[in-house]
């Protein structure tokens, strides 16, 4: 398995890397590689040219900003999931970095990476949506904040500009009271979600669901949000029972994928008993 | 391009093409061919070695990520003759079977007890996800690594 012929660079900051992706077409980011290395290597992308983030300092950080768990494109999944800010305020977001692949891919495998290539079966995006995080991005420009419902535009698409490189991820701090949870079903073999659901909720005073974002990955082209359910769910009491009935209209309006693992109905079953999971995990 | 990282304690750089692997380095400019080369993926674990400390899959890093870091593979384990304990385990444990497989998982192994000590079941499975046996010998391997715990915990390293 060798990749088609291609140019390297290691850019020692990012306005370099910028000049080099504005200069070099069909050239491709890379961040840790663990997505682009192996479709080069089925020669399923053939850039002619690669820009190697791994050089420029500074952009691999976990840090609490203006209200915002700022994320750095380059932190590795493995940091993240250790990070203890990230585990004390955002449980689902370690939940989802942690359940990612395996130790080896998470070592090297980085959130700007995954958000760029926005592999439909990835983990980070229905935190990402159920959160309601933002990616940076800066291109030639200038800096430019992408809403998540924004950032997913289809299988393998994101609204990244040519010429753009995804520089942070912020995900807003939950208010006290407010919890989260992420689930997945693992593929066997490959690790990628088969369906995933990342759940954030906070109860009123009245012991009822007062808000509830939940956000499905795997099941479709792109990452979503489930917002029939939602509704369904709000207002509710947090028993198992009415989690479970909300559910059922979690898939309402989804083109689900189908593959050799899940056909579309058991896809759908899956959004349905997951997303219950995710909002009873996110509940303790 | 020119690559010079320091592997297993000493700096080597060689001239590789801008597609090779870290892999690709080891196995075939600096003779170090302990680390396995199977799915090229990333799937299997077989090319596991420490990059920087940190356990990766030496078929996806390219050659060029690992240029002035710090590489130590499978083959800095034993100390001439003597095996590393995890090593020692394996062969006792008969957790060998056709062996491809072998130098990744004793890798993972190593790098798993350096983090945790005294791992339960539960732990060792997930540290060893990333490792594939295609002859399925996993519970051998298992009981190597529980060995492995147990002998190590007696003895200075």
């Amino acid at each position: 398995m060798i990749p088609a012929a291609f140019d390297y660079a290691a850019p020692a900051t990012l306005d370099e890397a910028l000049r080099l992706l504005r200069r070099h077409r069909h050239a491709k980011v890379m961040a840790g590689g663990q997505s682009l290395l192996s479709l080069m290597k089925l020669r399923v992308a053939s850039p002619s040219f690669i820009i190697d983030l791994r050089r420029i300092g500074r952009l691999a950080y976990v840090k609490e900003d203006k209200g915002a768990i700022a994320v750095g494109a380059m932190t590795t999944h493995a940091a993240l999931a250790a990070a203890a800010l990230v585990r004390r305020r955002l449980p689902a977001l370690a939940q989802a970095a942690e359940a990612i692949g395996d130790l080896q891919v998470r070592n090297v495998g980085t959130i700007g990476g995954s958000l760029a290539h926005a592999d439909p079966a990835a983990d980070y995006p229905a935190v990402l949506l159920a959160c309601d995080g933002v990616v940076v991005v800066r291109g030639p420009r200038g800096t430019r904040k992408v809403p998540a419902g924004q950032w997913f535009t289809g299988l393998f698409a994101t609204a990244l500009r040519s010429g753009e490189i995804v520089v942070e991820v912020q995900f807003p701090i939950l208010p006290a009271g407010t919890r989260s949870a992420y689930v997945k079903m693992k593929h066997p073999a490959s690790g990628f979600a088969v369906v995933g659901a990342a759940a954030v909720v906070r109860l009123g005073r009245d012991g009822r669901v007062a808000d509830v974002r939940l956000a499905f990955t795997g099941a479709a082209s792109h990452a979503f949000r489930a917002r029939a359910a939602e509704e369904a769910l709000r207002g509710q009491e947090p028993t198992e029972a009415a989690v479970r009935a909300a559910m059922a209209r979690a898939p309402e309006g989804v083109d689900l994928l189908e593959d050799l693992v899940a056909d579309a109905a058991y896809r759908a079953q899956l959004v349905r008993v997951y997303g219950a999971r995710a909002v009873l995990a996110a509940l303790g | 391009m020119i690559v010079r990282a320091r592997v297993n304690g000493e700096w080597r750089s060689a001239e590789v093409w801008a597609g090779a692997s870290l892999l690709h380095l080891l196995r075939d400019h600096l003779g170090l061919p302990g680390s396995k080369n199977a799915c090229e993926q990333g799937e299997c674990g077989s090319c596991s070695v420490w990059l920087d400390g940190e356990l990766v899959c030496a078929c996806l890093v390219l050659a060029a990520q690992a240029h002035a870091r710090e590489v130590r593979t499978v083959e800095a384990l034993a100390a001439g003759d003597r095996l590393h304990p995890v090593q020692e385990a394996f062969v006792e444990a008969g957790a060998v079977q056709c062996g491809f497989c072998t130098p990744g998982f004793v890798v993972a192994a190593v790098d798993l007890l350096q983090r945790d000590p005294a791992p339960d079941d539960a732990t060792i499975r997930e540290a060893l996800s990333g490792n594939l046996c295609r002859c399925t010998g996993y519970a051998k391997i298992l009981d190597a690594v529980r060995l492995a715990a147990q002998r190590m915990a007696g003895r200075p390293r």
